[in-house]
């Protein structure tokens, strides 16, 4: 139902009562104003706080770090020069960026295909195909880890990117594959015919109406596959043993194990906040593309 | 602007169902042309076949003088008005109505023009930069009329446009549509299951049935004279009453009374009047009246009777009663297939009700007797097997 | 598109071309070409390894001592099943699964309904539970144990990574805090399902606001709701990050998960590790089905009222 609302905003004008839902019974409820006003407080105090303590703590010198105190008494930005400075982290993030882009792309470039084929074709294996990438998408990752590792090492896909883009892309494409699906769904398909009456060929109708309109759920699914690729650990520590390959979770884990680092925690904290915010200013633009996103594969299954 | 012709136009599926049997109709230059039916008679397929997004099985569609068959959509040079509007949700409405244009690479200045002298007829002037989105349903019913307008294509094409609106909107829209249609005189092809709009708007109607053509003709010549049970059913609200009747002779018993056919009637039966047979009656409800409206010397033209009202509908202008009989399902077989056919529900058992419309002032009183007038001179006969009309009343 | 209803059941919502043989046929190769690069993949990477783990898991297998790989049948599962560590592990799991579930459905729940109502700073509420969404597990993970621990946090000076009770519910609250805002859009998208005339209606009949909640809004959101239980609990049941980072297994905090990577990778025990992971994909099967079960019987009472 979501997936239809959201579609519906975004899409709208095709059908008459474009703004049903979202919007909907909101605005009904003055009356009790004051408890979801608290309410909402609560879920951004919620949200914020344990992200503005490890701020804090980037921001606190290596002496300060054990005082307790919210508010960095002496702050410097020294934690990030440490970081920026020393290669253990530069190059475990050149290697997250690299790899969850360009897993990114071609997962949304092939999940697109597929969800075009699920969303507007008749074809044997459909419902197979859907449920498949719903069970593998329900996979834990630590199945496959111990042949992959066995594999990889053979084949010398061990501790370099596709060694990780792969695996990732088994993951990426069931998440792609249902969200792009919700989305197009939701496509008014007629217009490709309207077009068409209107003296389009199939490719200008194509080009001129449907891909402005599948865009935005396109661009959806790529961050939520991002956040998915940014965000794996298990596969970075099993399938990575050097800077070759290390992802920014893997490295910001070995931080305290091996390091030059003496105490770690200024430096962990700074990296944390540069691999986050990034994704904070990418859910602040996108929030409600993201929000529909999420759950338009899970309501409509 | 050009005629539009069928030959035998049939859609046929993979199955072998066919949703259209071989239509032959001619949609002259500049005639606005309604194709009307129940759900799933096969109008929109045939509308969509002539605008080339469906396939057409077998016959010969033509535009002007060119045979379309094979041609795709866009080489039709055919505007389209979509049941949902089909508006571009990206573009804004001048850019929908301009998009046909700049498919066809019309120069900019032109384009501008035409997007924006349409817009000034459909007083969508100032609502040019903004997104379909934001538009009522009236709105956007205009601008998709627009994108069809700037074309100046050979034909409209619309596809139950109205069927989105409310009630009042629709009203509206139905004469802006006609207006329109006047001002440009663009042939148009108009799909609707609805009577009234059909009724309202055409120039000539064509009835379909189960993807058969059942009459083309104007709209007063289908209510006055429908050539089977199924267009008598479908146009005219509140439906024709279907009794069955007796005919022997000249005179034709109801299961209220028995009337004598009028001569003109009683002539064009011919010979068919030949010995006792059965018939369904139909009579409009505008066709009764109370006895007690009806001056001396009308009343002798018709059929006096006396029913129980059972309900009383009053609407000011008119008044619509319900006149309980029984009997009626000597023909019940027949009338249950039509009503299936029209999605209306059907009594069962063998009460049955006519629909009276009366006059405003009469004074008959639910759950009493009264005394109602039945002109004979309007009745309408049907042959219980086939379905097709008796002695039709010739066409104006 | 009435007369498009006479077409056989295959007729697409979208009032696309209705099909002859040729098209449906054409459609049926384009649509299996489309989804192949796809399906390929997946089975590539997921089906294939699967196998070779079962492969795997009924033999010696330690990269450590080479030479003594061989074939033991299930050996390695009766090794497993036998154990004290995997029952602890399964515990464990099951532990901080059942707890933090249970709390995220209650809070999640509140939070869903908050912003359901909130006219105030809606943008600003939907905004900021994405946060946690977006944020690094173990980013997430150094956070929580960067704040609870005494020489880096400020609740004092117990270090509650020090003791079992503390370690789960460090573990717990991390989960906790990561993943309520996933549990609660996908229960805002089964709040925005419940028609509004329903909450008015129980309005105009007498019901106080929470047996609108209890009578009204969850009955109608069950479906949801077991979604939302159903992605999260197999979820959490694949826990490892949070556990690495924190404890590291310590305090009786293994996962099966962890249990796994470490036979895997730390101690390259490729057949015990495949055994492990076999193990917990089973489980993960046993609960996915019990779920579904559930579901079927729950939608056949939900279905007449969508």
């Amino acid at each position: 139902m979501t997936a239809s609302t959201i579609g519906a905003e975004r899409i709208g004008a095709t059908t008459a009562p474009a703004k049903a839902g979202t919007t909907k019974g909101a605005a009904k409820q003055p009356g009790s104003g004051a408890i979801w006003k608290i309410g909402t407080a609560v879920i951004v105090a919620y949200a914020l706080f344990p992200v503005l303590w490890i701020l804090s703590l980037s921001l606190k010198p290596a002496a300060d770090v054990g005082d307790g105190k919210l508010i960095p008494t002496n702050p410097s930005l020294g934690n990030y020069r440490d970081i920026f400075t020393s290669g253990e982290f530069v190059r475990p993030l050149i290697n997250s960026i690299g790899i969850s882009l360009i897993t990114t792309a071609i997962a949304v470039v092939i999940a697109a295909f597929a969800a075009y084929a699920i969303a507007r074709l008749d074809f044997p294996g459909k419902a197979l195909l859907l449920s498949g990438a719903l069970a593998i998408a329900m996979f834990p990752p630590v199945s496959i880890i111990g042949p992959l590792f066995n594999i990889w090492r053979a084949t010398g896909l061990y501790d370099t990117w596709p060694g990780l883009i792969l695996p990732y892309m088994t993951f990426a494409l069931p998440l792609a594959i249902w969200t792009l699906a919700a989305f197009f769904r939701e496509i008014p398909w007629d217009l490709e015919q309207a077009a068409q009456v209107d003296g389009a060929t199939p490719y200008q109708a194509f080009r001129k109406v449907i891909l402005p309109l599948a865009l935005p759920g396109v661009f959806t699914s790529a961050i939520i596959v991002f956040i998915f690729c940014w965000n794996d650990f298990l596969f970075a520590i099993s399938l990575t043993s050097t800077e070759a390959a290390r992802t920014v979770p893997a490295a910001t884990a070995f931080f305290t194990a091996s390091s030059n680092f003496i105490n770690p925690t200024g430096q962990i904290a700074a990296a944390a906040i540069v691999v986050t915010v990034p994704i904070i200013i990418m859910v602040l633009v996108f929030q409600r593309r993201i929000v529909a996103g999420l759950t338009a594969g899970a309501v409509k299954g | 602007m050009a005629a539009i012709t069928m030959r035998g136009i049939t859609k046929r599926y993979a199955d072998g169902t066919e949703a259209v049997k071989s239509v032959d109709l001619d949609i002259a230059d500049g005639e606005f042309v309604i194709l009307v039916g129940p759900s799933g008679c096969g109008k929109s397929t045939l509308l969509r076949m002539i605008v080339g997004l469906e396939d057409i099985s077998d016959g010969e569609m033509r535009i002007g003088d060119d045979i379309v068959n094979d041609r795709a959509p866009k080489d039709r040079d055919l505007a389209m008005v979509f049941q949902n509007y089909a508006l571009y949700p990206h573009l804004s409405v001048r850019e929908n109505m301009a998009f046909p244009l700049r498919l066809q690479k019309v120069p900019e200045a032109e384009i501008m023009k035409r997007v924006e002298e349409a817009a000034a007829v459909l007083e969508l002037t100032e609502n040019l930069d903004r997104k379909p989105a934001n538009l009522s349903g009236g709105q956007r019913q205009r601008v998709a009329m627009g994108r069809a307008i700037v074309r100046d294509p050979k034909a409209f094409l619309f596809d139950e446009p109205l069927s989105n609106l409310d009630a009042n909107l629709r009203v509206q829209m139905r004469t802006e549509i006609a207006r329109i249609q006047k001002k440009y005189g663009t042939t148009t092809v108009y799909v609707t299951h609805d009577q009234t709009e059909a009724m309202t708007l055409a120039d000539r109607v064509a009835v379909l049935r189960k993807g058969v053509v059942q009459q083309v003709d104007s709209p007063r010549n289908l209510y006055n004279s429908p050539a089977n049970l199924f267009v008598a059913g479908f146009i005219g609200s509140p439906s024709m009453n279907l009794v069955p009747g007796l005919l022997t002779g000249t005179s034709l018993q109801l299961p209220f009374g028995t009337l004598e056919l009028p001569s003109d009637v009683a002539q064009r039966l011919g010979n068919a009047q030949a010995g006792e047979r059965q018939v369904i009656v139909g009579i409009r409800p505008e066709h009764f009246e109370d006895a007690s409206m009806v001056s001396d010397d009308v009343k002798g033209q018709g059929m006096l009777f006396q029913n129980r009202i059972e309900n009383i509908e009053w609407l000011g202008s008119e008044l619509y009663a319900y006149l309980p009989y029984t009997g009626g399902d000597a023909i019940g077989r027949q009338l249950d297939q039509l009503a299936g056919d029209l999605d209306m529900e059907q009594s069962s058992g063998d009460e049955s009700q006519l629909v009276a419309r009366l006059d405003a002032a009469s004074r008959v009183r639910e759950g009493e007797d009264a005394e109602i007038w039945l002109d004979s001179r309007k009745i309408h006969l049907f042959d219980p097997e086939t379905g097709e009309a008796l002695a039709r009343p010739p066409v104006a | 598109m009435t007369a498009t209803t006479t077409a056989p059941a295959s007729r697409k919502r979208s009032g696309g071309p209705v099909k002859t043989t040729d098209r449906a046929k054409a459609e049926r190769n384009l649509g299996l070409k489309l989804a192949a690069p796809a399906a390929i993949i997946m089975l590539l990477v997921t089906a294939y390894p699967i196998c070779y783990a079962v492969y795997l898991s009924l033999f010696r297998y330690d990269l450590r001592v080479p030479e003594e790989n061989a074939f033991v049948g299930l050996d390695n599962y009766v090794l497993i099943l036998t154990s004290g560590v995997w029952w602890e592990a399964v515990l464990a799991t099951a532990v901080i699964t059942v707890i933090s579930v249970a709390i995220e459905l209650v809070i999640g729940l509140a939070f869903a309904l908050v912003m359901h109502r909130a006219i105030f700073g809606r943008r600003t509420v939907r905004t900021a539970i994405l946060i946690p969404y977006g944020i690094i597990t173990v980013i997430a993970a150094f956070a929580f144990r960067f704040a609870v621990q005494p020489d880096t946090g400020f609740i004092g000076d117990v270090n509650p990574l020090g003791g079992t009770i503390g370690s789960f519910a460090t573990i717990i609250i991390t989960e906790v805090w990561k993943t309520t805002p996933f549990m609660s859009l996908l229960l805002l998208a089964g709040l925005a399902t419940v028609p509004e005339e329903l909450q008015e209606a129980a309005k105009v009949d007498g019901a106080t606001a929470w047996q609108r909640l209890w009578k009204v809004t969850l009955p109608n959101m069950k479906s949801a709701i077991l979604v939302a239980l159903l992605f999260r609990a197999l979820d959490a049941f694949r826990i490892f990050d949070t556990v690495y980072v924190q404890t590291a297994g310590q305090f009786k905090s293994q996962t099966i998960s962890g249990l796994g990577y470490n036979a895997l990778i730390s101690r390259v025990n490729l057949g015990l590790g495949s055994a492990i992971s076999i193990l917990l994909f089973l489980m993960i099967i046993a609960i996915a089905f019990l779920f579904v079960k559930g579901f079927k019987t729950n939608l056949g009472t939900v279905k007449g009222e969508d």
